[in-house]
């Protein structure tokens, strides 16, 4: 679905980029025909609430957080995994896409066991605040208290899978930029999960090299340092972009 | 001017929602003079008042006993406020939801392995209140009004929210509250 997203540099000699013009909230802004809808939005200051995505990793709409209406489009449209295009009219803050990033927020707080009060991200944590953001100050839906495990194997670092929200930052990272593909994906639906490996404990894991990156990424406590207490654990994502230069010039 | 009738409660909490309002410090006094307390950790009635215009609940509703007081307290009040995150989102007494009760209680008092013959609360005949299935956040049991977030809220947020409450608004928008 997302493929034409992950594009290659194009050669700037042989191709030259397509500038396309757009609305977005009223307002005449433009892009290349590579970018996205949520990349114009933040160059011309209209913020777009995100999750999942995070500047240095592909772009994969996992979370839906971005919705925004487009003009002539039935279904609403994630920001972070459209491209713009000549003439589109985009609409980020209609009451129909606020309510629905409502909706989704309260959605992921109902489906795992968040405890903000005593979790290491407290404070920190981009689920949390995004609650702030949306003003969502009581969870609608009935609580579903799954009986989630911890992975404490690892030397290190940890996984308590109460917290996940399935953004897969930490998939990307580990695949894209750290080359490892210790991170995946297994099960469907509400038995989704992060694993490492072939779901192996982390600790025994024969792929990671222990660089940290996912736990830095991972926008909740889900993925977390040991030996961090409430509150204080702060993530630094700012390498990434740096670094996805860097690993393309050599 | 008539005096506002305000109750607070707490519930399955650890007091410290009522610890936060006592940091409201001097401005309690200027409170005082616009609030009758009607029911309260430090009130002295049995039973919930009737005809209260605001009532803050601390807590989740882990008992049937907790049940009882929140439909009551229901009844009988006009703006019902979700005070602090337990009342909110269940909290930290709702982690023992996943576990179950049984388990928790056999969990917390057992020694060193060996099942506990009798778990508090668990028997037809108890005086003690029995705990529900799940501890549960205040609004899946009756209606709210007003939701008031933190662990605990910040003393600033609670006179913001109560000085609107006593002029009979319910601010659910424009005011930023954070869960934790």
């Amino acid at each position: 679905m997302v493929a034409h997203l992950n594009r290659k540099r194009r050669d700037p000699v042989r191709t030259r980029r397509k500038v396309k013009t757009l609305k977005i909230n009223g307002l005449d802004v433009s892009g290349t025909d590579e970018q996205t809808i949520l990349e114009v939005a933040r160059e011309n200051d209209i913020s777009i609430p995100t999750l999942c995505t995070l500047e240095g990793l592909s772009n994969i709409g996992a979370c839906r957080i971005c919705l925004v209406e487009v003009e002539g489009a039935r279904r609403l449209l994630p920001a972070c995994a459209t491209l713009i295009d000549e003439g589109m009219v985009v609409k980020t803050k209609t009451p129909r896409v606020v309510e629905y990033r409502r909706k989704l927020v309260e959605l992921l707080f109902a489906e795992k066991n968040h405890y903000c009060a005593v979790c290491v991200s407290n404070g920190h944590c981009e689920l949390q605040q995004l609650a702030e953001d949306l003003g969502v100050d009581h969870i609608r839906y009935p609580y579903v208290y799954p009986e989630l495990n911890v992975d404490a194997t690892h030397a290190e670092l940890g996984v308590d899978h109460n917290r996940c929200v399935l953004c897969q930052r930490c998939v990307r990272v580990c695949d894209e930029l750290e080359g490892a593909h210790t991170w995946d994906m297994m099960d469907r639906g509400e038995n989704t999960r992060v694993v490492t490996d072939m779901h192996q404990n982390w600790g025994e894991s024969k792929t990671c090299t222990e660089c940290g990156k996912c736990v830095q990424v991972c926008p909740t406590g889900a993925l977390f340092k040991k030996g961090s207490a409430v509150g204080e654990l702060e993530k630094e994502t700012e390498f990434l972009p740096y670094l996805k230069v860097m690993r393309e010039e050599q | 001017m008539e005096k506002v009738k305000i109750g607070t409660i707490w519930l399955d909490a650890c007091s410290g929602c009522h610890m936060s309002m006592l940091d409201m410090d001097e401005r309690l006094l200027e409170l005082s003079e616009r609030i009758e307390m009607v029911y309260g950790p430090l009130v002295d009635y049995k039973t919930i008042p009737e005809n209260v215009d605001v009532f803050l609940v601390s807590g989740s509703v882990s008992t049937d006993k907790e049940m009882d007081y929140v439909k009551k307290i229901r009844e009988n009040t006009k703006i019902v406020a979700s005070f602090g995150d337990c009342a909110v989102t269940g909290n930290l007494p709702s982690m023992r939801n996943p576990v179950g009760t049984r388990d928790i209680l056999q969990e917390v008092y057992s020694q060193e392995g060996n099942p506990c013959s009798q778990l508090p609360g668990m028997s037809e005949d108890t005086p003690l209140p029995r705990l529900l299935k799940r501890a549960r956040p205040v609004h899946e049991v009756i209606e709210v009004d007003q939701f008031i977030q933190g662990c605990p809220p910040h003393a600033d947020l609670i006179h913001l929210i109560v000085s609107e409450l006593l002029e009979g608004r319910t601010p659910r928008r424009g005011i930023r509250t954070m869960f934790g």
